[in-house]
């Protein structure tokens, strides 16, 4: 017994605090109706389209979804190495792809690459 | 005061909607006001056995819609209770017998002779709960502190929300605070913290619903049981009574220095 209101006093906590952790986690997903295999298939997506543009630090991402109530936001902190020179920014396919689209879009006129002050 | 329809929900099943729904709706009476409890669970009904009525109901609410009987024959009238009624689901029916406009046709009759239009809903996120839900000002989410429970509470309480239902708010039932103390269950807090929504009741596990449960007779007709007297204080809450939750911390102390008295053969 004695035994028994020592362990109350000094416990860290029982299975409640596993209840809250994977409540916490299962909560994530269930809100941003996002699987653990999306995710992963989102964090290679997005590292793909990231290295065409410039050189990271692979090692060092993260990507996580940050929770307030009920709204989630994803955030990946992504350590630049190296921008790659002479890659036109582009939202959709590869560079080349696009360039051929906005040449159309733009009745033929080409479109000049801007860059952004103070690149390295 | 404008009628208020209200309804009763959870994610997951058998978490004590229709135990929470007769008994509010009791309470709510005792104070005199005008109530109507009505189990939207259409071919689960349940709510007329949980108060004892079953052997009074003639007619439901889907032969209202469909116009074989008028709104005051399908109501069964809880003679322990002045204004207390019930209005009992169709048993035989399934639940895409009714639309969610006929929903709203029929909330929208009975706000013309309640105060208090409470709503029993099935489990689930199906056409059931949205049939439930359609017509309803507010509602209230049971859930018990248990994973599934929350869980599934998290996702109802975000389809409430899209459907814009205000206020929101938490009953926490079947809370075990001996287990709490030993870190074994989730605190109030806990699920507090994880749904962040307003908490309206803590309703312990308390062997007394069973009993009452059995006998058809809501505990909120005058049990002061433990479960009676929350129920009680959610009533008086949801009339804008401001009636203090025991704060958590004291919940615990009280707990430790039980423990602490008995370490010392104090008792
Ligand atoms: N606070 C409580 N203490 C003990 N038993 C409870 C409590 N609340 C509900 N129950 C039991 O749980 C079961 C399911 O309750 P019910 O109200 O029918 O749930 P639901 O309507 O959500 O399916 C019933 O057997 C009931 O007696
Ligand atoms: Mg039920």
């Amino acid at each position: 017994m004695a035994w028994d209101f020592l362990k109350r006093l000094f416990s860290t906590g029982g299975s409640k605090n596993i209840a809250k952790e994977r409540l916490q986690i299962v909560l994530i997903h269930d809100r941003a109706d996002i699987t653990p295999e999306m995710l992963d298939n989102l964090r290679k997506d997005m590292i793909d389209v990231i290295t065409k543009y410039m050189e990271v630090d692979l090692s060092k991402i993260e990507m996580d979804f940050d929770r307030e109530d009920r709204s989630v936001a994803f955030v990946a902190n992504i350590p630049v190495t190296r921008i790659k020179r002479g890659v036109v920014a582009s939202s959709a396919g590869k560079p080349e792809e696009r360039k051929e689209q906005e040449k159309t879009a733009n009745g033929g006129k080409k479109a000049t690459p801007k860059r952004k002050s103070g690149q390295p | 005061m404008d009628p208020r329809i209200i309804v009763i929900t959870s994610g997951k099943g058998g978490v004590g909607k229709t135990t929470t729904t007769s008994n509010i709706a009791v309470a709510l009476a005792k104070m005199g006001h005008r109530v109507v409890a009505v189990d939207a669970d259409i071919g689960l009904r349940n709510l007329d056995v949980m108060m004892g009525l079953e052997n009074r109901v003639v007619y439901n609410f889907i032969d209202v819609l469909e116009g074989t009987c008028r709104l005051n024959q399908a109501l069964v009238r809880d003679k322990r209770a002045d204004t207390l009624f019930l209005l009992p689901a169709a048993q035989t029916r399934t639940k895409d017998a009714v639309t969610p406009d006929q929903m709203e046709q029929l909330c929208d009759m009975l706000r013309k002779e309640f105060d208090f239009i409470l709503l029993d809903s099935p489990a689930g996120i199906e056409g059931g709960f949205k049939n439930a839900a359609v017509g309803a000002d507010e509602a209230l989410v049971i859930a018990t502190p248990e994973v599934p429970s929350v869980r599934d509470a998290d996702r109802i309480i975000g389809m409430l929300e899209s459907m814009g239902k205000a206020p929101i708010r938490l009953i926490v039932n079947r809370l075990r605070s001996n287990l709490v103390r030993e870190g074994e269950m989730l605190d109030v807090r806990d699920v507090l913290d994880i749904l962040a929504i307003d908490l309206i009741g803590i309703v312990p596990e308390d062997d007394s619903v069973v009993k009452s449960s059995n006998r058809g007779e809501p505990l909120a007709f005058g049990d002061s049981s433990p479960a009676a007297l929350a129920f009680q204080r959610i009533a008086s809450r949801i009339v804008g009574e401001e009636i203090p939750f025991p704060s958590f911390e004291e919940e615990q102390n009280k707990g430790f220095f039980a423990a602490l008295k008995k370490f010392f053969g104090l008792k």
